[in-house]
This record gives structure tokens, C-alpha cells and sequence, in this order.
């Protein structure tokens, strides 16, 4: 099986430890993993402001780029969301029928990574090895957009040494939203500082979750708050091994 | 960001209001507030919760209710046209209104009529839109709400938060600092009774001598050409049998089919509303009946931006909307900020869409991004409205609208947005701006490898919350290494 890396742009630039848990984890399973370097964004911070016609040009390129890919294998819930709830409409408004046929055959191609792993290669035991105290954020657009359900559970559940803390309130959002953080920064703060009470009241190590918007948004205000927690992407945790470790990052 | 100047009294005029992002920021700071809000809202959410849980059909019912709005708004002109020919019919009248300043003169021209020099009304938010009471007042006649959140409202100098529980914000203790000035009840307690019991008398009086009534409408029947009320405490029931003459104000997207769309309808209403199987009182009339009830009944039927709405495909679901609440009390930012920060009487998701619109988006632009679209209100709406669809269509909108005007153009998010455009269009350029990114950045980083202050809109960031250094290499040139030693 060939699995193509779209890393998403703000994971290649400031998550590149994300990409190479994905590389990792996947090859160990035994999937042919390759990585276009053409790919840039796919367009979801230009779309969410109200960039329409921009959102729309990102979203052709990675449309085109992908066109032969076996599979496209996405390590962020928010940009899967973005491609399947907003490029239908955008290629409608501005794009013509290639276009569209094109964005048509390759939909069904597009995976998160829980649902790669879940759905396309059907494992939940992924033989990671991971002892620390965890619990686990749903982001919005993992738990409504893609309903990604008890995916990212089943997967840790079979983490080995892993403590799994539920957290509570787990439908509520925290606050990122992309530019709302800049526009709205003080509500964002808010609805953060309330979802933090949650977080926090788990005891857990770290707080992981299938988009790293959110665990940037969480990890920021914990870093700041020198609180006894990190922030680490659910690739990072599945592909860690007793024999290879997570890497460590500051 | 500073405050804005007019500190005190909440301003739901979307033309005066300030910019939500200001009037959050005043709000915030009202612990008092925020925790009235997170309470009551829990309160009904959880409510809710249950008693959705427990219909087994629900999907269905919410698809069957969004299928009779849907069919109703494509064919709105039909069954107005059928509601005002069996209304008048059954001895009311008709009168449209294209626009607010219109229905507030067709209101005060009945009020003068009537000789009315007092009336009573049920809560209506469409009157809050309209500025109603503000021009009966200056018309020299009292309003005086019957609603008991309503009340509080009016004594307490407040302006409404929700659109089904107006007075959410407030607490007990307040209530009854505000009932025991502004009754003269110095003995008053903060018991729940007591307190009704005190608004029972203060009520009571009014039914009897005002023959004058003002309500809303929650839904019209085309098929009867009746009126429905739906509502907890009894003053609607008493507003629709005690007066001589009961004038309704409706906005055009009330009305529903047929009589029997109500089981579905008054179904979802309920239980998304209030958390309840059925609202306590359920009131339906139908123009006049003859020793019964009002004897003079006029419906105004409110456009007011509603028709351009409708023209536009994308937007019309905003109209499906039957004023439950429920998109309110599921929302992160409404739950931080209450509803007076929207700066109109329609707050939280719905008011972040309808809002705008109404005014034809040259008021409450920076409604649409109060969210951030984490698709809470989607899921809750009853009627299916696709919330984040619409306020990303608004968003494009408003882009649209100012994009081309000259003082955006070195606005830090305007640029922002063309520059990341021109990068993200080619692999080469955005290589090129990840590692002049690395090196910009490396000025803020402290040796702990993380970020703690930026400056401009990164300040907005930085002002709660750290952010991690960029990493000395990207995913790509790992990846480019990796196939060079060709692992």
C-alpha cells in the first residue's frame, strides 16, 4: 500500500516531529509512505477569514497535485474537514467540470490519519509503547466534521503502559478557531482558560489529540503557565516503541 | 484594546453597538456575568440534552422539521398569501410592513386608534428588533412587559441576552434587588416564590386594566390562518383573553403549512428550547371569535431585510431558524460573553448570522467571526441550519466588500492573507518563507526554544498564550535529507 503525506503546512513548519511519527509509525506497518514536495496548504486559513477566491487557488493546486495518489494520508482533522466540507463548494462557484471530476475521484482517497489507520489498513494494535498518564482532546472538526467517533480510543487503548484519563466536557472547543485566536484573542482566552480547568483537572502528563492547532493552542497557554503538562500528537504517541522512544522536543 | 466609552447600559442597536470584539472585551471582565451565563446555560443545556436523549427518532424529527421550513421558505410568497386571505377571513387584519420604521408606524397608528395610552406585552424579540418599545414610549404611551425575564428587563434598566431566556444574565439575588426597588418591597427575599409571587401581583393589575395587547408570534398556519404562542408562565394566555385588542408583529419566516406541521414543530421547539416535553402553555387563535378573546386583531407581517435573505441561496437556511436557543446555550463564545456583546437582540450563532443580514451587512460585520466554527450550534439546531456554512459565506462576504478599500490594504490581516497566498502558490516560495520565517523568529525565542512575546497581531497570540520557536528543520528537509542518504 502507498500512502501520500499531505503534512499540512504549520505541521511541516513548526510540527515537523508530527511528520516523522506519521513516516515512522506508517512504514513500521508496513505502508510505502512518499511525500510530495509541491504541496504547500490547503487553503482552510484563507477559506475560514473569508478568502475565497485564494482558498480556492490552494485548493485546486492540492486537487491537481493528488490527482494518481493511491491515498492521501492527512495528520490534522481540521484540514481533512476543509477539503471535504468546503472544496465542493468552492471548485463549484469558481472551477470548471475537470476540476470537479478530479476532486471527485480523489475524495474517497483522503484519510485522516485515525481513519487511515482504523478504516483503510484496519489495525487498531499498532504495537506503540508509551507509560505516561494521558488524556485525549477532540477537536471540532475531528469529533463533528469527520465524526471521528471511538477511532483515536480504540487506537490508544492498545497503546501498552499507557494511563488513559477522560476528559470532561470533551465536546467543548478550545477556542483556537485559527484567526479567531488573533480577531477574538480575548474570548478565545476565555473559552481557553475554561477549557484548561478541564485539561488540567485530568492530571495527566500530556494532553494529546489528532490536529496540532488545538494541542498549539493548549500547549501555548500551559507552556506560559509552566504547568506539569505537554502537548504531543496522537502520530508521536502510536509511534513511539519500546525500542524507539518519542523524541523529545522543548 | 480599550473599552468602550459607553460603559453601562447594553446597546442592541447593531447601528450604535460596538465592534463584538470591544464589547467582549468589557464583558469579560463581569465575573458576576459569566457566571450567571455558564450556570443557566448548563442549566438548559443539560435539560435539553436529556430529553433529546430520550427520542429515539430525533435525527428524523429534526430532518422533518428542517423539510417543512425548507419547503415553507421556497414557497414563502404562497403561504402569506394563504395565511392573510384566512386571517382576514377570521376577522383579523393584515398589514405588512417592508421595514422596521413601517411596522413601528403601522403599530403606533393602531395604538392611536385604539386610544391606547397603555399596553401589555407578551415577549416578542421581533419587537426588540424594531425598536418598539422605545418608540411606543416616545409616542407617550407605557409598555409594560408581561414576561417575567422580561420584567426583570424593564425594571432593571437591561436589555435582553437570549432569545427564550431574556434575562439568563441575571441572577436571583439580582432579581430581587431590582424587584424590591423598583416594587418598594424592602422585605423581599431571594425565594424563587416570593419573587413570582411579587411579580404575580405587580402583573395582575395590568391585565385587568390595560385593553391593549402586543405579542410575537412563534408560528402563522397558512392552512387556518391562526397564531401561535407558545410560553411558560401564563401572561401570554392572560394577554390573549383579558384585552380588546391584540396586535401581533411577525416576522414573514413564521409562517408553517398546515395545522398538523405543529406536531413536529411544537416537538423540537420544546425540547430544544427549554428542555422540556411540551411548553406549559400552547396558544392558538385564529382572527376573531364573538364573545371570546380580543375583538379587534391586527398581525403585522415584518420583512425587514428578510426578503434579500431569502434571494440568496447559500444564506435563506438562516431563516429556517424557529428562535429556540438551543445554538446559544451549546456555544463556547455565547457561554464566555452572554448575548450583549452581539449588540443586537438576536445573539450567539443565530444572531452572529441573522444579524448581519438583517442590516445588509453594513452594520454587525464582525459579527461572523465572533466563532470559531467549531460546529456546536450545527449539531443542536433543530431545524438543521448549517451555521458555520453561512457565517463562512458572510465572512467571504464582508472580505469581499473591504478588500478593496484603500485603508485595508496595509491592514495587518489583509496583507497577512496576500502575502500567505502568494507564498502557499508555490513549493519554492513557501521553502524560502519557512526559513526566513526560522530566522525572523529566532529573535523572539527565548533559550528555552520558545516564543513569549511578539509583536503586532502575533502580540494577540502572545498575550495568553507562548508559542514554541520554529524548529530548526521542516518536515520537508528532513524528508529531502533522508532521501539523499537514501534510507
Amino acid at each position: 500500500m502507498r500512502a501520500s503525506l499531505f503534512i499540512t503546512c504549520y505541521n511541516d513548519t513548526l510540527y515537523p516531529e508530527t511528520g516523522r511519527a506519521v513516516v515512522r509509525l506508517l512504514e513500521r506497518l508496513g505502508v510505502e509512505v512518499e511525500f510530495r514536495a509541491a504541496q504547500t496548504c490547503c487553503g482552510q486559513m484563507h477559506a475560514n477569514t473569508g478568502f475565497r477566491t485564494e482558498a480556492y487557488s490552494q485548493a485546486k493546486r492540492l486537487v491537481r497535485l493528488y490527482q494518481d495518489a493511491e491515498t492521501v494520508v492527512i495528520p490534522s482533522s481540521s484540514c481533512v474537514a476543509m477539503i471535504r466540507d468546503q472544496y465542493s463548494g468552492l471548485i463549484e462557484e469558481l472551477g470548471n467540470q475537470e476540476l470537479r471530476e478530479q476532486f471527485a475521484a480523489l475524495l474517497p482517497r483522503v484519510y485522516e490519519l485515525s481513519e487511515f489507520l482504523i478504516d483503510r489498513l484496519g489495525v487498531d494494535d499498532v504495537g506503540a509503547y508509551f507509560p505516561h498518564r494521558v488524556t485525549y482532546h477532540a477537536s471540532c472538526h475531528g469529533l463533528r466534521a469527520l465524526g471521528l467517533g471511538d477511532r483515536p480510543f480504540r487506537l490508544l487503548a492498545k497503546v501498552r503502559g499507557l494511563e488513559l484519563v477522560a476528559l470532561e466536557n470533551l465536546d467543548r472547543c478550545c477556542g483556537f478557531g485559527g484567526t479567531f485566536s488573533i480577531k477574538n484573542a480575548e474570548v478565545s482566552s476565555a473559552m481557553l482558560s475554561t477549557k484548561l480547568l478541564d485539561v488540567q483537572k485530568t492530571g495527566a502528563e500530556y494532553c494529546t489529540a489528532l490536529d496540532n492547532s488545538c494541542l498549539m493552542h493548549l500547549g501555548g497557554a500551559l507552556h506560559r503557565q509552566f504547568a506539569a503538562m505537554k502537548t504531543v500528537h496522537l502520530a508521536e504517541i502510536l509511534a513511539s516503541t519500546e525500542a524507539d522512544l518519542m523524541e523529545t522536543t522543548p | 484594546m480599550r473599552p468602550p466609552a459607553n460603559e453601562g447600559h447594553p446597546v442592541l442597536d447593531p447601528v450604535l453597538a460596538a465592534p463584538f470584539p470591544q464589547a467582549a472585551f468589557t464583558v469579560l471582565r463581569n465575573t458576576q456575568l459569566r457566571k450567571n451565563v455558564a450556570h443557566a446555560t448548563d442549566v438548559i443545556q443539560g435539560k435539553r440534552n436529556r430529553l433529546v436523549a430520550e427520542k429515539a427518532d430525533w435525527q428524523e424529527l429534526r430532518s422533518a422539521a428542517s423539510a417543512v421550513r425548507t419547503h415553507v421558505l421556497e414557497n414563502l410568497g404562497h403561504y402569506l398569501e394563504q395565511f392573510e386571505e384566512r386571517c382576514t377571513a377570521a376577522g383579523g387584519t393584515v398589514h405588512w410592513a417592508k421595514d422596521a420604521a413601517e411596522a413601528r408606524a403601522i403599530i403606533l397608528d393602531i395604538l392611536r386608534e385604539e386610544q391606547a395610552s397603555e399596553v401589555i406585552k407578551i415577549k416578542t424579540m421581533t419587537s426588540a428588533e424594531i425598536q418598539l418599545n422605545p418608540a411606543i414610549e416616545a409616542a407617550g404611551i407605557k409598555a409594560f412587559e408581561t414576561d417575567l425575564a422580561e420584567i426583570i428587563l424593564q425594571l432593571g434598566d437591561d436589555e435582553p441576552s437570549h432569545i427564550v431566556v431574556p434575562a439568563l444574565h441575571v441572577n436571583r439575588t439580582q432579581v430581587r434587588e431590582i424587584f424590591a426597588r423598583k416594587m418598594n418591597l424592602p422585605e423581599l427575599s431571594d425565594d424563587p416564590k416570593e419573587l413570582t409571587a411579587a411579580a404575580r401581583t405587580f402583573l395582575r393589575e395590568k391585565f385587568l386594566r390595560v385593553p391593549t395587547a402586543i405579542s410575537g408570534a412563534n408560528f402563522l398556519i397558512a392552512e387556518t390562518g391562526s397564531v401561535v404562542i407558545v410560553e411558560s408562565e401564563g401572561n401570554g394566555r392572560m394577554c390573549l383573553t383579558l384585552p380588546r385588542t391584540m396586535i401581533t408583529l411577525a416576522g414573514i419566516e413564521k409562517v408553517i403549512p398546515r395545522f398538523h406541521d405543529l406536531e413536529i414543530m411544537l416537538q423540537v421547539l420544546a425540547r430544544s428550547a427549554t428542555g422540556e416535553r411540551m411548553n406549559p402553555y400552547s396558544s392558538l387563535w385564529t382572527g376573531v371569535t364573538p364573545g371570546d378573546g380580543p375583538q379587534r386583531f391586527h398581525v403585522v407581517l415584518l420583512d425587514n431585510g428578510r426578503s434579500d435573505i431569502l434571494a440568496r441561496r447559500g444564506e435563506r437556511q438562516t431563516l429556517k431558524c424557529i428562535r429556540c436557543g438551543a445554538c446559544q446555550n451549546t456555544c463556547p463564545v455565547y457561554r464566555q460573553t452572554g448575548g450583549h456583546a452581539y449588540g443586537s437582540p438576536y445573539a450567539g450563532p443565530i444572531g452572529a448570522i441573522l444579524t448581519p443580514q438583517l442590516m445588509h451587512l453594513e452594520h454587525a460585520q464582525t459579527l461572523p467571526y465572533a466563532s470559531s466554527l467549531c460546529g456546536a450550534c450545527y449539531e443542536v439546531c433543530p431545524v438543521k441550519i448549517n451555521i458555520p456554512e453561512v457565517l463562512i459565506d458572510l465572512r467571504a462576504q464582508v472580505t469581499d466588500k473591504e478588500r478593496d478599500e484603500e485603508r485595508r490594504f496595509f491592514d495587518p490581516m489583509y496583507l497577512g492573507m496576500r502575502i500567505a497566498n502568494f507564498i502557499f502558490a508555490s513549493a519554492g516560495r513557501f521553502r524560502l518563507a519557512q526559513r526566513m520565517g526560522r530566522l525572523g523568529l529566532r529573535l523572539f525565542t527565548r533559550n528555552d526554544g520558545w516564543i513569549h512575546s511578539l509583536p503586532s497581531l502575533g502580540a494577540r497570540w502572545t498575550m495568553t498564550r507562548d508559542l514554541r520557536g520554529l524548529p530548526d528543520e521542516t518536515f520537508r528537509e528532513w524528508w529531502a535529507a533522508r532521501d539523499r542518504k537514501g534510507e
